[in-house]
């Protein structure tokens, strides 16, 4: 672990301080699509409290690839969740793209989920008796897009990850690197600001493995912004930026060359 | 997500699981089944009585004045049928009265009845005869026309002519392979000639319409019908729907005058209209649709627990599919709406094939010469009852469906 304190508070550059410590309320700048201020997550067992996350601050700017990475139980999971919209905080601010997402309902996650993040999941989660064309077609049913257009899009993200010809497959008739390239369209029909992926080479053969890392590199590269939650050094050296997470903190906020060379020493 | 969308998912499920969805629907389809069959059977009933049996017994816009009804399907209790034998008879007299009462242009005939044993030259034996002694206004009222020879003249009418016009079972009764016009045929003994053979017109309820033979009332025929007595009644046709209340009212008027009753005292003659005779039926009818109703819902209710329970079952094994839709934006009205569109068209897909084999029973009853019409209301009202049954059946399925936090839900198995 880095004794550089100012690391190891996470924040690596002053202006990114300055986005989680602005007064909170405030929305931060348009170049921020991520900000979390000091988000907690605690849950219910029985009585007893469990404190998943205790207090994490993450400013993260549009068009930036970044792994978050920590051991089971460091609280991954939790974040992933909840910067994917699927939980929100039990104290602290989460703002996406602009919109402060830790005080919102159910229904106004789901059309924040729906507009605004690309999953992309370790088993891959394609409904299995729908083809891959209809799977893609997904979060754009729920966007109320037209059918012929609906169509015309999905196809359109299919042929982006090279399965133009799979269309009509249904999940059990592709491999395992061609799912989740179908997960991965889906993901991103809806042009989301953040495409995020919870380990998505884990049911995946490490040739597999590098074909989805390059797509990703693919992607990063194109402007898109990509989160990716995993627990292998080896996958999270892709990114260009590596969060650490040990114990529901932040144990780290590296740049590339600095966890590669931290990693492979 | 729109409707359609959301039916064909639900389409495409039942698609995949054709036998369990058939089980499942199975109440349904049974539910359905027997509403549609049992309302057809008693739309048929119904149309038999009120067409066929009230039209030709009574004619259209007709009533009768007798001294107790005659057409009666419910229940006559003893105490009533005393009463009415203590009436005092319908006179020639009153028919006159009626006559003088009502509009010039409502139609007016005397009628009188009795079974009687006919006799002619050319068989021994030969049915029993309805006798019926009416003035010519009668042909008129009951629609009759003749397929041979010819009605009686208003001449024979008023002469009381010994001239008959019989129905088709005493022409081949009496007559076989011979032609009856101008033949004489006998009843109680006094000799009769046919002048007109009526239209063949069936039976109804045990009624042949086709063993009357007709007869002049001032002739001999009154003889034969016992006419110096009583006679069985007086018929009488409204020009229209409209005035038909208005000349009833008149007749009642006449009859009570004529009887001199006190306004606190019961008309103690009858007056028989369609809706009067088939009072009783109506009565009969609500009870066999309720009973046409009440044994399909027990199906129905059947049908909404098996459906309730499949989708529970559907809910729990499509958890994580559940998780990814809220993962990719549906909202819980999307879901809600999943589940409830499922339920419903799995539902409604019952209720079509209850419909079916409801059609199937009705056209089974007619090859066995049982009368039924299918309902239009009843298939539209089937298919409600099918979605409804859906809706009811998958509101607590899918409301949980739609509750279920995604993060759980996403890590089901």
């Amino acid at each position: 672990m880095s004794p550089n304190t100012g690391e190891y508070r996470g924040i690596s550059t002053t202006d990114e301080r300055q986005a989680v410590t602005d007064i909170p309320g405030a929305a931060p700048s348009k170049e921020w699509v991520i900000v979390t201020r000091s988000i907690t997550r605690e849950y219910d067992m029985g009585g007893e409290v469990v404190k998943a996350l205790r207090g994490v601050d993450i400013a993260i700017r549009r068009n930036e690839y970044v792994a978050i990475m920590g051991p089971s139980g460091s609280g991954k999971s939790t974040l992933m969740n909840l910067i994917g919209c699927l939980d929100t905080p039990t104290s602290g601010e989460y703002w996406l793209n602009g919109m402060l997402v830790s005080t919102m309902a159910d229904d106004e996650l789901a059309h924040v989920r729906n507009r605004e993040i690309g999953f992309v999941f370790q088993t891959f989660n394609l409904l299995p008796r729908a083809s891959a064309l209809a799977n893609v077609e997904l979060p754009l049913v729920y966007a109320g897009v037209p059918s012929a257009e609906r169509r015309r899009r999905a196809a359109e993200a299919l042929e982006k990850v090279q399965l133009a010809d799979r269309m009509d497959h249904r999940p059990n008739e592709l491999s395992g690197g061609q799912r989740q390239r179908v997960a991965i369209a889906r993901a991103l029909v809806n042009n989301p600001a953040i495409l995020l992926a919870d380990e998505p080479t884990g049911n995946l053969d490490s040739t597999t493995s590098d074909e989805i890392m390059k797509v990703f590199e693919t992607l990063a590269s194109g402007g898109q912004t990509v989160i990716m939650v995993t627990h292998e050094a080896d996958i999270a050296r892709h990114a260009r930026r590596v969060v650490t997470l040990r114990d529901g903190k932040k144990a780290s906020d590296e740049a590339q060359e600095k966890f590669v060379r931290r990693t492979t020493a | 997500m729109r409707l359609l969308d959301a039916i064909i998912v639900a389409l495409q499920q039942i698609r995949v699981q054709k036998l369990k969805s058939f089980f499942t629907l199975i109440g349904v389809i049974i539910g359905v089944m027997f509403l549609v069959a049992v309302v057809s059977i008693v739309e048929g009933l119904n149309k038999k009585i009120e067409v066929d049996f009230a039209g030709k017994f009574l004619g259209v816009n007709t009533f009768n004045v007798r001294r107790f009804p005659d057409i009666q399907l419910g229940d006559v209790t003893e105490a009533e049928w005393h009463a009415w034998q203590r009436r005092p008879p319908i006179t020639t007299q009153d028919a006159y009265a009626i006559r003088e009462a009502i509009p010039a242009d409502a139609n007016w005939a005397i009628h009188d009845v009795r079974r009687v044993q006919g006799q002619t030259d050319y068989v021994r034996g030969g049915p029993q005869v309805l006798a019926e002694a009416v003035t010519e206004g009668y042909f008129t009222i009951k629609d009759l026309s003749v397929s041979k020879g010819r009605l009686f003249s208003p001449q024979e009418d008023e002469l009381g002519a010994a001239v008959v016009v019989i129905g088709t079972d005493i022409a081949e009764g009496y007559f076989p392979n011979l032609d009856p016009i101008g033949r004489e045929l006998k009843l109680d003994g006094i000799p009769f000639r046919v002048v007109g053979v009526l239209d063949k017109q069936g039976s109804s309820l045990g009624f042949n319409f086709d063993a009357q033979v007709f007869g002049p009332f001032k002739g001999p025929m009154q003889r034969v019908t016992w006419a110096h007595k009583t006679i069985y009644g007086v018929v009488v046709q409204a020009p229209n729907s409209v005035v038909m209340a208005e000349i009833q009212s008149q007749v009642t008027e006449v009859m009570r005058r004529r009887r001199h009753l006190r306004p606190d005292q019961a008309d103690n003659f009858a007056i028989e209209t369609t809706q009067s005779a088939f009072a009783a039926w109506e009565k009969i009818k609500q009870f066999l649709v309720l009973a046409g109703i009440a044994l399909p819902a027990i199906g129905l209710v059947v049908g909404a627990m098996v459906i309730m329970n499949i989708m529970l079952v559907a809910v729990a094994e499509r958890t994580r599919e559940i998780g990814i839709r809220k993962a990719l934006g549906a909202r819980r009205k999307d879901i809600l709406a999943q589940f409830l569109v499922e339920s419903s068209t799995l539902s409604v897909c019952g209720a079509i094939i209850g419909i079916g084999l409801g059609f199937g029973i009705s056209l089974l009853l007619r090859l066995v010469n049982f009368e039924t019409t299918v309902a239009p209301w009843s298939v539209v009202l089937s298919v409600v009852v099918g979605a409804g049954v859906g809706i009811i059946a998958g509101t607590y399925p899918a409301v949980r469906a739609a509750r279920l936090d995604p993060i759980i839900a996403l890590r089901a198995d």
